[in-house]
């Protein structure tokens, strides 16, 4: 078991025959990932490495059963791929693309209101299943099955706790990179409840960063839904100088976002299991799976 | 991309938000010139710098005649402002911008925004607006009001007003503020800004209310609809060097230390640099090298480091992904150093995708280099060097 992805998944790509869609394509499938069919608007009725495309989101749904859509479009049609998917009701989306307006992004959000579709990303490296199903652009090298979730906001910080966690002999149910944009599909809260309902799911790692209130919200929902797995969580940033923008991470502080510290001593505060660096975390893990 | 406050006001009068009579000038003289040309006997001379907290800084001051707004002017231009917002060494004022004063009964702060939480354009006021704002709301959080937009961008009057009335205007403005909120809240779609500020909006003594500062950031994921910022003179934030190094698919802040730091990925930077100062070093700059850098750009990212007096040691940690395979940064280092006169101790961490590789490359090629298989044991070496 895992969440959002595992062998049933049944995936098309947006974006498939471009170049990064080709390649992300072809690595999902040599990886294991039941890559169904492919979109692309004028190209219906070809196959591209080895699968069909299709015009619609709709026109591949019906074809092949598909119930996970990649995005993998530039960003000026981002928005609009993944509003097809959501009225397709496809049920898992992840968008990969990164740099997509963030005005774009919330009428994404709100298209997404009350819909069918779980989104994930966009600027994601996506979700993985290891040994099982990879729907996204992430290394899979050091990825191994097992039962510790992860969610991220950061792609190469996943890879380094994935690596960690491999080295020291847990293995991962899935990972999911919630993505670095500021509007974004579903987050820590979400991934918190999917892994708590997961009964492969035996612990849980959150990779946070300075800026949003992501980390609050996943703070407050420990508290009250009192998940009995263990909970190892890290925010990077706390050197951070707090003025300064820094990548997708940093954001002004007087619009209520919280720094490191604070977002810190929330999720302890919650019961998480609380670790500065990124080195520390899997021997938290071990720590914290070790019943008391 | 944040705008100058002249360039911010310029498109805010566009769309029917007040603004005072102002010119932006580059000399002593102009500025004298324009403050004759002005009505009223009051005049603000504001340092034209991309930098918030210019204010507290000294790079805005009142004057009552215009041969003052010359010498203040004089002053201004081509000094250096230090602001908290801005690095050490400053931000240097190339224009000033000169306004006729207004009077004022009542300090507002607004901002339009997208509320993260909810996914929403939202609309923020104070009642403490002011150069003290940010200070203050540091420790009183609850000082800012939320007006809540229904999804298409627009609100009930009803609403308007209860905010209005929260953020301490009197009835009679309230008409006028409800104008001037659609008008920022519409130029904030048509131009994809990710914030618009207006900090003052004042109620002058006459009942008006006016936009005396303003900040709009523009969504940089967003210019490519929007080719009219293209010849504006402002950059990502007034930092040449950053600048140059965003074309090259990099996202570079320059800090005040003395470890040059090359790391793919934003999480992994700031996870690196936590470590560094953990262990008492310091970061001469963030870097996180976008999936898309090729290894010509990451070696002339590399380059800047490698030509910053200041950096006495470059940290190299590079996490290989999916999208970045350890070889492009290894390669972007080796053709760095060859472009180097200035040689700098190299320490590197390699893990992920290609490490194995890149690891091998660096050692056939010659490459001066220390390899770490820990991050700490990396961060250790390179603040030894450092010191």
């Amino acid at each position: 078991m895992s969440i959002l992805a595992d062998a049933n998944t049944k995936l098309i790509v947006q974006g498939m025959t471009g170049r990064s869609g080709t390649f992300y394509t072809d690595q999902a499938m040599t990886y294991g990932t039941n890559v169904v069919g492919g979109v692309r608007p004028g190209k219906g009725g070809k196959t591209h490495i080895g699968r069909s495309v299709f015009n619609t989101v709709k026109d591949a749904k019906t074809a092949t059963g598909a119930n996970a859509s990649m995005v993998m479009v530039p960003a000026q049609h981002a928005a609009a791929a993944m509003i097809e998917s959501i009225e397709a009701e496809i049920p898992l989306i992840v968008c990969v693309t990164e740099r997509i307006p963030v005005l774009d992004m919330v009428r994404v959000k709100d298209a997404l209101n009350g819909s069918a579709s779980e989104l994930v990303g966009a600027n994601s490296q996506g979700v993985l299943t290891p040994g099982a199903c990879k729907i996204g652009v992430m290394s899979t090298a050091d990825a191994r099955p097992g039962h510790i979730g992860i969610a991220s906001r950061s792609a190469s910080l996943t890879s380094e706790v994935v690596a960690s966690l491999s080295a020291i002999g847990l293995g991962q149910s899935t990972t999911v990179g919630i993505g670095g944009d500021p509007v974004h599909g579903i987050g820590f809260v979400r991934c918190l409840e999917l892994f708590a309902a997961d009964p492969d799911t035996h612990g849980i790692v959150l990779v946070g960063e300075i800026g949003g209130n992501e980390e609050e919200q996943a703070a407050a929902f420990l508290k009250q839904a009192k998940i009995r797995k263990p909970v190892v969580s890290l925010v990077v940033g706390r050197h951070a100088p707090a003025q300064r923008r820094m990548g997708h991470a940093g954001t002004l502080s007087v619009y209520g976002s919280g720094t490191a510290q604070s977002k810190n001593a929330a999720l302890k505060a919650a019961g998480a299991c609380v670790v500065n660096d990124v080195e520390d975390v899997a021997q938290a893990m071990v720590d914290a799976m070790v019943p008391a | 991309m944040n705008l100058y406050e002249h360039e911010a006001k310029e498109i805010l009068a566009q769309y029917g938000v007040p603004v005072p009579e102002g010119r932006v000038v580059d000399t002593a003289a102009d500025a004298e010139a324009a403050a004759k040309a002005f009505p009223g006997h009051k005049f603000a001379v504001k340092a034209q710098i991309l930098a918030g907290g210019r204010g507290l800084a000294g790079g805005v001051e009142l004057a009552a005649t215009p041969s003052k707004v010359g010498e203040i002017a004089k002053r201004l231009l081509g000094s250096k402002l230090i602001t908290p917002q801005t690095r050490a060494s400053g931000e240097t004022v190339s224009r000033v911008y000169v306004e006729a004063a207004v009077d004022s009964d009542k300090d507002i702060f607004l901002a339009v925004l997208v509320d993260q939480s909810t996914s929403q354009i939202s609309v923020l006021g104070s009642s403490a607006g002011g150069v003290d704002f940010e200070e203050r709301v540091k420790h009183e959080p609850g000082i800012v009001e939320q007006l809540t937009l229904r999804a298409d961008g627009s609100f009930e009057d009803a609403d308007g007003d209860v905010f209005l009335h929260k953020i301490g205007l009197p009835q009679s403005a309230y008409a006028p503020a409800r104008d001037i909120i659609s008008a920022l809240i519409k130029v904030f779609v048509r131009i994809d800004a990710s914030l618009i500020e207006i900090n003052p909006l004042t109620l002058t003594r006459d009942g008006a209310l006016c936009a005396v500062d303003a900040k709009i950031s523009i969504d940089n994921n967003a210019l490519f609809r929007h080719p009219e910022f293209a010849g504006l003179s402002s950059g990502s934030d007034g930092d040449e060097i950053e600048m140059q190094a965003q074309k090259d698919e990099i996202n570079l802040v320059r800090l005040d230390g003395n470890i040059g730091v090359v790391v793919n990925g934003a999480g992994l930077a700031l996870a690196t640099q936590d470590i560094i100062s953990d262990k008492g070093g310091r970061a001469a700059n963030f870097m996180d090298i976008r999936t898309t850098a090729t290894s010509l750009q990451v070696a002339r990212g590399i380059g800047i480091l490698l030509g910053d007096p200041s950096v006495k040691s470059i940290l190299l940690h590079v996490h290989g992904g999916g999208m970045t395979p350890c070889d492009t940064i290894a390669e972007a280092l080796a053709i760095a150093l060859s472009r180097s006169q200035r040689k700098v101790p190299v320490i590197t961490r390699l893990a992920g995708h290609n490490a194995e590789y890149a690891r091998q490359m660096l050692v056939d090629r010659h490459i001066p280099h220390e390899n770490f298989e820990t991050i700490s044991s990396a961060v250790q070496r390179a603040i030894a060097h450092a010191a």
